[in-house]
């Protein structure tokens, strides 16, 4: 998947969450929360959206990764590439 | 027997709000816990629920409307609920609320209702967005108007629902919250002599365990530290006489069930603490999902009257980026609050040695009138027996 697809659904799900939040003021590689009103019940929905959204599995200790938009988009993206590339060895 | 179904007060801190729709119509039947009206308050869109089985004969107040608490706003005809005295919260639904798949009386700006009872046609994505997202299924049916709807439908039908809901207010709404929140705090200070205890506890085991029970779900499964804490201050309540019921007309008012209200920040400032139903009883599986449900709910604005007249004790926590302690005020009729600040690593005293541990402060203010600091110190300690064993909350 494309980082700029990765991006905009990304963005989307952060809105669906926290709808008073313009992601075109938001800076990707600080954490959402020291730049917008976004407290920890909105991230576990953020991380409960992105798991379902990619079906990825997100272990509870890799939560903080997500916090700025930049590193959870890398962090999906690895995911997503370790996850389709890797059937065969289950590494 | 003529039932006059009343505006109730959804808080010590509410006096009016404005009725935005009616979900029922004259000659339909209404069943206890069922969603009966929408109306808006200072905390947001909340659904009234009736208090008894009954048809509905007369609606009263027409939408838009500004009333008072108590302002009679229908008559429905039914047998009532014998032994319910009228000061009494309605009992909690027994499931969801019913959405009534009734075309509204009169034209109402909130979500569209269809014709006639009929599952959605909704992609299971848009399904599960819809119920995140606060908004009934039922609500979206005519919308999709033969066709299926798509999480991207989903979000913009939220979005104009939301936009209707707040246009009126919104400049204000901040404000409001603000002056609402001033008058109940005041209120409390002024009539209830607190006072507060703190208790510091090693918050290791209750995080040990969660962590193992964690690993093997689904993001949407897990568990959050705030849910032990909200159990095991309804387990104790249980126990210990004094901090769980109302103080009115001069006197304690011991609840036997126990509903924990739960401070949820708004977005935009200010806070709300609905309750979560009978906490005592349920799983912690059960309490997480309606807890979450809870706050998508408080976010999308759309509660449920149950769930604001009812609390019985408040539990408020300032999440995981807080200050260590918390000092919260009593949320009047309620007579004690109890408060937990963020889970820190601390040098503790650990099994003979100096360990570095995560610890949590716990706080408990509570009312003079009521109990002394020597119960009110085993209240918390009795809190933070349970918590040291979360296996068994």
């Amino acid at each position: 998947m494309e980082a700029q697809d990765i991006r905009s659904r990304l963005t989307a799900l952060l809105t669906s969450i926290a709808p008073d939040i313009d992601p075109a003021t938001l800076d990707p590689v600080q954490d959402v929360r020291d730049q917008v009103d976004f407290d920890s019940m909105d991230r576990l929905h953020f991380a409960m959206a992105i798991s379902e959204e990619f079906h990825i599995d997100i272990p509870e200790q890799d939560y903080p990764r997500l916090g700025a938009l930049q590193k959870a988009c890398e962090y999906i993206q690895a995911k997503l590439s370790a996850g389709g590339s890797s059937p065969a060895t289950g590494a | 027997m003529q039932i006059e179904f009343r505006l109730p007060s959804l808080g010590a801190d509410m006096e009016r709000a404005t009725l935005t729709q009616w979900l029922k119509k004259p000659g339909e039947r209404v069943y206890r816990g069922e969603a009966i009206a929408v109306v808006e308050t200072d905390k947001g869109l909340i659904d009234i629920e009736s208090f008894d089985d009954a048809t509905v004969t007369e609606l009263v107040v027409a939408p838009g409307t500004r009333i008072a608490v108590g302002t009679v706003m229908a008559r429905l005809s039914g047998e009532g609920v014998a032994g319910r005295a009228a000061s009494e919260p309605p009992p909690p639904p027994a499931g969801a609320p019913a959405y009534a798949p009734t075309p509204p009386v009169a034209p109402a700006p909130a979500a569209p209702t269809p014709a006639a009872p009929a599952r959605a046609r909704l992609s299971p994505a848009a399904r599960r967005r819809a119920h995140e997202l606060g908004l009934p299924p039922e609500a979206l049916e005519q919308r999709a108007a033969g066709g299926i709807l798509h999480v991207d439908d989903v979000e913009r039908l939220a979005a104009e629902a939301k936009a209707q809901a707040s246009a009126a207010s919104a400049p204000d709404a901040r404000r409001t919250m603000r002056s609402v929140i001033a008058s109940a705090m005041a209120r409390a200070k002024r009539e209830i002599p607190h006072y507060y205890l703190g208790h510091a506890l090693d918050f290791g085991a209750a995080r040990e365990w969660l962590t193992h029970y964690n690993a093997a779900l689904p993001v949407r499964e897990r568990l959050i530290e705030g849910v032990l804490v909200v159990k095991a201050v309804a387990l104790a309540a249980a126990r210990i006489e004094g901090f769980n019921g109302y103080f009115r007309d001069g006197r304690f008012e011991r609840s036997i069930a126990i509903h924990v209200g739960t401070a949820i920040a708004v977005r935009g400032g200010g806070l709300v603490a609905p309750a979560l139903l009978d906490a005592d009883r349920k799983d912690l599986k059960t309490l997480m999902r309606e807890f979450s449900d809870l706050v998508i709910r408080v976010r999308s604005g759309h509660m449920r009257s149950s769930e604001f007249m009812t609390a019985t004790i408040t539990v408020t926590s300032l999440g995981e980026d807080g200050v260590d302690t918390i000092y919260p005020i009593i949320n009047p009729p309620q007579v004690a609050i109890v408060g937990t600040g963020c889970v820190s690593e601390r040098l503790w005293a650990h099994a003979g040695s100096a360990a570095v541990r995560p610890v949590l402060n716990l706080t408990l203010a509570a009312d003079h009138r009521v109990t002394d600091g020597r119960i009110g110190s085993r209240f918390l300690k009795t809190i933070a027996e349970l918590l040291a064993a979360p296996a068994k909350l």
